[in-house]
């Protein structure tokens, strides 16, 4: 158990906070605290310097111009050197791209990304990915539920691996089945919701690797009521839409 | 007139006479589309020989609404697109049910402002805030404002009057030929962290004003000043505003709603006289009493919403926090967590609604004590104490429970 606050930085939510993103940090915190675990959030405001010394880096989604904003500010390599350093990042939608290579804004420019992790993301053909998100993970995770609303597609490279398997929904988007990325200590994910409120399991594995030790079981009942509801929401969609499909009348024109 | 407009408005009226004795609906929306279908043209038809003002943003266009016409009604009839249908559809329809009013009022959907400017040329266009809403259906919101941009410079006779402390607003405003800019305040800055103009980060000084680093667009110098419960109108004159709806951001809405009435001549004591009268708009504010408890009704449909709702929201009364995600509400509720629940700590909250189970995780990491059930009648007998229940609820949500009310 470390001997001062865990802190938590949570990066730029003015830009990086769209989709009620800055939630996760909120998350990760008071799931500590309910542990006995002091932590801290630190709202890294666009004229502030990204802390040197957290735990643990939050980024959210954001919107085109936020999101080239947010890059050119964290040009001066402190992300760079927390990711070096095998500090925790946990990246989701636009937060996850600018980790990569290069991604796309605007009519299709291509700006360069923070170089972090091994994928480079362009455009869905096609509408954006708006709806529930559920994916399969390999390990303890179990299922991931949440909301997924971008146009971008995110094509891993070997380095990378990703979190999941999507199950409903579109995630990365790139034809592999694929939702957000591995690589290291750093997790991203389309997944909003926020995605680590709506999945606490995934919160206690971001936790464990900054306190090391197991974690204590927390009273997540209400978080269990919220998955129950989601599941059993995305199955009766499923069976509208296989009823739709199997007796939609047939087209009138070609 | 053109024949054509006659039958569409004949026929509009039709359809929307049979829906309302069919009971299908109210038939607003159903009558605005038969007479569009008719005759295309028909909202700009509508509009030819009226002066109209158009009023749109994020949040309060109902109640800005309501309240330019209380102040225009000073000087004689009024239309206006009451209801809340602000689409093209319901916006024919009440220009062409009311055919002799010169004088209107429409409060119009965001992304529709262009379309319907460009129909209606309207003489004045109140802009009131831009921000996030609805993210699974409409655009980004910087990309609203650019079309904003657009259509008003493209109509220079058009008077805009403009809340020059939203960054957002003031720069689609900025486009007009004559603006009249008003200091109606901005709580939610969540959305213009970025320049609207050039992308380049928005510094604020923290007593409203704010400046790019980039291209140097900064606030307009405002001629209409807030302060408090005060609006100062361009002559230095101060007006003690007594709204008899709460919140410090419809004192905001009022300043806006008398320089845009001021374009027609009426003096803002007699503006705000007008609009210190209305109780409630459209249900919203409604004093009430439900399931044995006096209950009083507010809407919220967005982060910004929100946390002026939480303001209005009494410290000593039952709390009950109601939230759908329908169509018409978004469907993504994640804007839970961008509204700072956490001023509730200490006191008690009831979460309901169809998304009530993400309203009770939201409420349990903000710190809140709560319990979470089904419905409105439960939800009220559930909140704290047993005197006064303030029920804020979003879109759908509010929409059900005004119905609920007022059939108990």
């Amino acid at each position: 158990m470390p001997d001062s606050a865990v802190r938590i930085a949570l990066v730029f939510p003015s830009l990086l906070g769209t989709y009620g993103d800055g939630g996760n940090a909120s998350v990760l915190a008071q799931r500590l605290r309910w542990r006995g675990i002091d932590a801290d959030v630190i709202d890294v405001g666009v004229d502030d310097a990204v802390p040197e010394q957290a735990d643990l880096y939050v980024l959210g989604g954001g919107e085109d111009t936020a999101q080239t904003l947010a890059v050119s500010r964290l040009s001066d390599g402190v992300l760079a050197r927390a990711v070096a350093a095998d500090k925790t990042v946990f990246a989701v939608c636009a937060g996850f791209q600018i980790l990569g290579e290069s991604f796309l804004v605007g009519a299709g420019e291509i700006v360069p990304g923070l170089g972090l992790v091994d994928c480079r993301t362009d455009r869905l053909p096609g509408e954006r990915a708006v709806g529930e998100l559920l994916t399969d993970t390999a390990d303890s995770l179990g299922v991931l539920t949440g909301y997924e609303n971008h146009g971008g597609r995110t094509v891993l490279g070997p380095d990378a691996s990703p979190l999941g398997r999507v199950r409903e929904g579109v995630g990365n988007g790139d034809g592999t089945g694929g939702d957000g990325l591995v690589q290291g200590n750093v997790i991203a994910t389309y997944l909003h919701g926020p995605a680590l409120a709506r999945n606490p399991a995934l919160a206690d594995h971001l936790l464990s690797r900054v306190v090391g030790d197991a974690l204590s079981p927390l009273d997540d009942h209400e978080e269990q009521e919220l998955r129950a509801e989601r599941f059993a929401f995305i199955r009766r969609a499923r069976r509208t839409s296989r009823w739709r499909r199997q007796w939609r009348p047939p087209a009138r024109d070609a | 007139m053109t024949a054509r407009f006659a039958l569409a408005r004949a026929a509009g009226r039709t359809a929307s006479g049979l829906s309302r004795i069919t009971g299908r609906g109210g038939g607003t929306t159903i009558g605005g589309r038969v007479t569009l279908l008719v005759d295309p043209n028909a909202l700009a038809q509508a509009a030819v020989g009226r002066e109209l003002a158009l009023v749109s943003g994020t949040n309060g266009k109902t109640t800005t609404r309501t309240l330019l016409v209380a102040a225009l009604s000073t000087q004689g009839p009024v239309v206006s697109n009451s209801g809340g249908a602000n689409l093209p559809t319901g916006l024919t329809a009440a220009l062409t049910t009311d055919r002799s009013s010169r004088v209107g009022v429409l409060e119009v959907d965001e992304p529709f402002l262009p379309k319907v400017a460009a129909a209606v040329k309207p003489r004045a266009v109140v802009l009131l805030n831009l921000s996030r809403d609805q993210l699974d259906r409409y655009a980004e919101v910087r990309r609203l404002a650019g079309v904003w941009h657009e259509t008003l410079s493209a109509m220079p006779e058009v008077h805009v009057v403009a809340n020059a402390d939203d960054p957002l607003v003031a720069w689609a405003g900025s486009a007009a030929a004559h603006v009249t800019w008003v200091s109606a305040g901005q709580r939610w800055t969540y959305d213009s962290t970025a320049c609207p103009a050039c992308g380049d980060i928005l510094h604020r000084d923290g007593t409203g004003g704010w400046r790019s680093d980039g291209c140097g667009l900064s606030r307009p110098t405002p001629s209409w000043l807030v302060e408090d419960s005060v609006v100062i109108d361009p002559s230095g004159a101060r007006h003690e505003v007594e709204l008899a709806i709460p919140g410090q951001v419809n004192v905001g809405n009022a300043a806006l709603a008398a320089a845009a009435a001021a374009q027609w001549g009426v003096g803002a004591t007699d503006a705000l006289r007008a609009m210190a009268a209305i109780p409630s708009v459209e249900g919203r504010y409604l004093q009430t009493s439900y399931s044995g408890r006096p209950v009083r009704l507010l809407l919220a449909k967005n982060p910004a919403g929100w946390s002026e709702a939480l303001q209005m929201a009494s410290p000593d009364t039952g709390l009950v926090v109601a939230v759908n995600a329908r169509a018409a509400d978004g469907r993504d509720p994640s804007w839970l967590w961008d509204v700072p629940f956490e001023v509730l700590r200490g006191r008690h909250a009831v979460a309901t609604g169809e998304r009530s189970r993400d309203v009770a995780v939201r409420l349990r990491y903000a710190g809140v004590e709560h319990v979470r059930v089904d419905d409105l009648a439960q939800a009220v007998r559930a909140a704290h104490g047993s005197g006064p229940v303030d029920v804020l609820a979003n879109y759908t949500a509010f929409q059900g429970y005004r119905k609920v009310v007022r059939d108990a």
